[in-house]
């Protein structure tokens, strides 16, 4: 598949967004079970809030680009029934709106207990917040990582490991920007998001690896014969019907030379699941704010390279219809 | 229920591109159109079509064979392109099968460009918009038009007849028959996606001659004797 750039923009950005608002809601739940110290409410809660958001919307504005007509994206919200497209287009505003109300609550300190759970638990308008927007986010990796594993016979993505990876990616870069966030903000939690990133980061390079494999061993159920039903052992394409290519042979076919995709396989791994981890390890010991936001950044460059990789590994089955011409 | 589809024999196929320009011509011009070219005179034209005629050579020299395959959208019963759009843009008529673009809903996000196994869609470089094979249905449901011209442009083109076009639900009608008849069949059937549109495969001629259909038992010639002396006349003097 051609990889176009709206939509590696669109999945890795609101990934993060997810994944930092997933890192503000855990750091919250752990404080209010006291094992973490609460943090402050604007400088933290509602700082990190609207970074959030400023991702999610990057991303929203990203996926404008790769739209024919964005202005008639809002009626892509009609088919949510049958749509993970549908679905996701409307649970990422859904996220926002949660979001931008979490942050709003903190910066206004609206977090007096509203009632408390069995006496130690104190709810506030926040924590009830939190856990709907948390519930949004998690949906919303589900309904990505559904428009690419929904199609069955894309079959490099038709698979439970697609979901995972897309939620794991999101996760850790999500709370690699929690743990840049606090060493910028002078907070004491690099140490806590910094531990889940190189976790989930961890998981993400097993889950990858899973996928990675599989897609190497893949064997098409379509071929050539059963494309043109002709049952013989050598066919070869003579004519595509056109000279100049199509819409077929652009949109379905990478276009990128053996080295680029090997080079760009290579700085993938390198970048999401080797160099941030080194440069996390490195700030335990150089309390540097420098090196965590380094850290993010090279994943989240990792992670385009990742997504790239995850389109030209995609084969359609109407490529076999264009395989070449006398 | 009506399900209206083409039926083409690739035995039949001379690989004359007559569906395509006739199917650009009519579309381009007409309710689904336009169909809108990039650099058309120039070097690598390109551009939106509904129909393209794919050529490809089966076997080794010298047994080889010239296949031409004529492809457009296959109006599937299970439609994998019509559940994932968005916005209902895509949608399969009820009354008569055809899948259709409605081009004013369309924000030409090509998600169903993906979930075509087939590569039966284009997207309009100009319009931004889906486009594919209507099955001409501004013909076909045009109670205007003369009944025998209720066919798709293609249909009417094709010098060979090697298109057939009728309503593959009706066990009697002219596309299931050959369907039956002459081993029709789906392309990919591998994905669920049952494809209205059927192909008809390539069927070698042959004639078969028994030996005494070239050596008549009875043939007074092969006799090495005299001529049959005349026994009056046969039936094939006075007959002419
Ligand atoms: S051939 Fe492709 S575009 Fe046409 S109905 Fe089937 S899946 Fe949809
Ligand atoms: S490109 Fe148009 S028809 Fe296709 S899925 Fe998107 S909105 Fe629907």
């Amino acid at each position: 598949m051609h990889p176009a750039f709206s939509v590696i923009f669109l999945t890795t950005l609101i990934g993060v967004g997810q994944g930092l608002f997933l890192a503000l809601v855990t750091g919250q739940v752990y404080s209010l079970a006291n094992l973490l110290q609460p943090q402050d409410s604007i400088r933290f809660y509602a700082m990190g809030s609207a970074l959030s958001l400023m991702f999610l919307v990057a991303g929203l504005l990203a996926s404008f680009f790769h739209l024919g007509h964005p202005e008639r994206a809002w009626r892509s919200a009609a088919k949510w029934r049958t749509s993970w497209l549908s679905r996701e287009i409307i649970v990422l505003p859904l996220l926002m709106l949660f979001v931008a109300l979490y942050g709003l609550v903190h910066y206004f300190g609206l977090t007096t207990p509203l009632f408390t759970i069995q006496g130690v638990i104190s709810v506030d308008g926040s924590l009830i917040l939190g856990v709907l927007g948390a519930l949004a986010a998690f949906a919303l990796y589900f309904c990505t990582a559904m428009i690419y594993a929904s199609i069955k016979f894309i079959e490099e993505w038709h698979s439970p490991l697609t979901l995972i990876n897309f939620t794991l990616f999101g996760l850790s870069s999500g709370f690699m920007l929690a743990a840049a966030f606090s060493a910028w903000s002078g907070v004491d939690l690099v140490g806590f998001y910094g531990t889940w990133a190189v976790i989930f980061t961890f998981a993400a390079g097993v889950s990858r690896w899973l996928s990675l494999r599989r897609n190497h061993n893949l064997v098409h159920k379509s071929t050539l014969q059963t494309a043109i039903g002709i049952r013989h052992n050598q066919i070869e394409q003579k004519s595509q019907g056109f000279m100049g290519g199509s819409f077929n042979t652009r949109e379905f076919f990478h276009g990128a030379s053996a080295g680029t995709v090997r080079l760009v396989y290579g700085f993938f791994l390198l970048a999401v699941f080797v160099l941030p981890v080194l440069l996390l390890g490195a700030s335990y010991w150089l309390a540097s704010p420098y090196l965590p936001v380094t850290a993010f950044v090279v994943q989240y460059l990792g992670l385009m390279a990742e997504r790239w990789y995850f389109f030209v590994e995609a084969q359609h089955p109407q490529n076999l219809y264009y395989q070449s011409m006398a | 229920m009506t399900q209206m589809a083409l039926v083409i024999d690739l035995n039949v196929c001379v690989g004359c591109h007559a569906c395509v320009t006739s199917c650009k011509e009519w579309n381009t011009s007409g309710w689904a159109g336009p169909l809108t070219d990039h650099r058309p005179y120039d070097k690598d034209p390109t551009g939106t079509f509904f129909n393209r005629v794919q050529t490809f050579e089966v076997g080794e020299f010298p047994r080889t064979e010239t296949v031409h395959f004529p492809k457009s959208c296959l109006h599937c019963e299970e439609p994998p392109c019509v559940p994932v759009c968005p916005t209902g843009a895509s949608y399969k008529r009820e009354d008569n099968g055809v899948v259709l673009v409605d081009y004013d809903k369309c924000i030409g996000c090509k998600y169903c460009s993906w979930a075509c196994p087939y590569g039966m869609r284009e997207l309009d470089e100009y319009q931004k918009v889906m486009k594919k094979c209507t099955l001409c249905i501004d013909r076909i449901a045009n109670d205007t038009l003369p009944e025998a011209e209720r066919k798709p442009a293609c249909v009417l083109a094709c010098p060979t007849s090697a298109r057939l076009f009728g309503d593959v639900h009706d066990p009697d009608s002219e596309v299931s028959m050959a369907i039956r008849e002459q081993g029709g069949y789906q392309l990919m059937p591998e994905w669920g996606t049952k494809p209205a549109n059927h192909y008809l495969p390539r069927r070698k001629t042959r004639i078969q001659i028994f030996e005494d259909e070239l050596e008549r038992a009875d043939n007074p010639l092969k006799k090495e004797a005299p001529l049959p002396a005349a026994e009056g006349e046969t039936l094939d003097d006075v007959s002419f």
